[in-house]
């Protein structure tokens, strides 16, 4: 399959990109490791008529700690997140960066690319919702800083003007006693999950200080499941809350019937993923090292 | 006036030999492979970024190469099945997939071998579980995957010291 024809652009620098976009107008886009765009551009649902990219600008790829946070460079592949000592400082951006599709994809998808492709079956936005996180853009008027729960507006959308583009993913790292965990079940490894929830737990002695939890593949967006915070926040968590927490993922999911399951099926499986998250985050806020995967069926 | 749309001049190393080549932008590296360099080992499976038939290795790392633009792969050092046999003799992962029986069809198999390569390449003594994992993005329709398994299993204990 081929797409349509294109002009392809090369870039030196993000900042020429962001400027070669602009001069080229409304039919151009950005390309990073491609692995969303070009099999939307073989079936045709995406034909620019010229691509910029970014993928031979240098200096791009890193993981650098730096102050308490993690830096991402936004053509960082999943596969270096996935095999990275800096980034397993935060347990769950590994269980997230390995679990996406299968090798040869994670080899050349990157997680700036990810974001600003804002798929709502995509991992990372999920990921980073429970996360403080901060993505640094950069336009041909210069740079901004956006909050990532400010950043993803509808499928496919973000705050993101069309010549802009992510330059740098900062993820602030959990102080003690705060973990999380990122759970996906998918049919199969190359497919998009059908469901998955991402669960961020602080423990004061015992009692859930604070939690925050993101429900993928069940809305436009990945959503903040704020009501099954609720459930969690101020509370030991023990059975009952834990079922009040499912019982109101259940209800925040607002998920699309398709051939991957009804839409009943997806609110049981999120309430499920969320359970388990929510037992794996204890585990970890204890100091406990638990190795995640994303579910296969 | 039809747009013209300008070829790109690219430089890439396949299995070791240098080529030179002038590609429209939208030509897949699948198909540069296939139709510009004759290497028809790399096969087309699913065209949907699913199958892994198409797996090739671009600069040491497994890639789908019906999801990679040729002219992504400017500068590249790419190994496709065709370089794994040296000098007539089979590489100890071609070896093995023929003495467990991992083939049936052999549609899956280049991909397979290539994914097998990349594996062993970082991780020489690999889990079950690992080799599970690094095979994930590879679809195989007749062999059910167990012997498959063991013949990476084997190559793994063949390649020992090679």
């Amino acid at each position: 399959m081929y797409p349509r024809p294109f002009h392809y652009h090369r870039a030196s620098s993000l900042r020429e990109a962001a400027t070669m976009l602009s001069q080229l107008g409304e039919n151009a886009r950005f390309l990073a490791g491609g692995q969303s765009l070009i099999p939307l551009m073989k079936l045709r649902f995406s034909n620019p008529s010229h691509l910029v990219d970014l993928s031979f600008v240098p200096g791009t790829a890193y993981i650098e700690e730096e102050s308490g946070a993690l830096h991402f460079g936004a053509l960082t592949r999943h596969g270096e997140i996935e095999n990275s000592a800096t980034a397993a400082m935060i347990p769950v951006l590994h269980d997230c960066a390995a679990g996406i599709a299968d090798v040869q994809v994670r080899n050349r998808g990157t997680i700036g690319g990810s974001l600003a492709e804002a798929d709502p079956s995509g991992d990372w936005a999920t990921v980073l919702l429970t996360q403080d996180t901060e993505l640094r853009c950069l336009g041909p008027k210069g740079e901004r800083t956006v909050p990532l729960r400010d950043f993803i507006t509808d499928a496919y959308t973000t705050v993101l003007d069309h010549d802009e583009l992510i330059r740098e993913v900062i993820v602030k790292i959990p102080p003690k006693g705060s973990a999380g965990a990122y759970l996906a079940f998918k049919r199969s490894a190359p497919v998009y999950p059908t469901a998955s929830a991402a669960v961020q737990l602080t423990l004061d002695d015992g009692a859930c200080k604070d939690a925050v939890i993101a429900l993928g593949c069940v809305g436009l967006t990945a959503v903040r499941a704020k009501d099954s915070e609720d459930a969690l926040r101020g509370r030991e968590i023990g059975d009952k809350a834990i079922a009040a927490a499912m019982e109101a993922a259940r209800t925040a999911a607002d998920p699309q019937p398709d051939m991957r399951g009804s839409a009943e099926y997806k609110r049981m499986l999120v309430a499920a993923l969320v359970k388990r998250a929510i037992q794996i985050a204890m585990r970890r806020a204890r100091g406990e090292q638990v190795e995640v995967g994303h579910i296969y069926a | 006036m039809p747009d013209t749309f300008e070829k790109v001049a690219i430089q890439l190393r396949v299995n070791g030999k240098s080529h030179s080549l002038t590609v429209e932008p939208r030509m897949l590296l699948v198909e540069l492979l296939r139709e510009a360099l004759d290497l028809t080992g790399t096969h087309v499976g699913c065209d949907t970024t699913y199958c892994g038939a198409c797996t090739v290795i671009l600069n040491g790392a497994a890639v789908k190469s019906c999801t990679v633009f040729a002219v992504q792969a400017d500068g590249s050092e790419i190994v496709t099945v065709e370089g794994l046999e040296k000098d007539g003799k089979l590489h100890p992962i071609q070896q093995a997939f023929g003495d467990s029986f991992g083939l049936q069809c052999g549609y899956c198999t280049p991909g397979l071998m290539l994914s097998t390569l990349q594996l062993l390449s970082k991780n020489p003594t690999p889990s079950e579980k690992d080799v599970r994992k690094a095979i994930a993005g590879n679809t195989c329709r007749c062999t059910g995957y167990q012997s498959i398994f063991k013949a990476i299993q084997l190559a793994a204990q063949n390649s020992k010291g090679a």
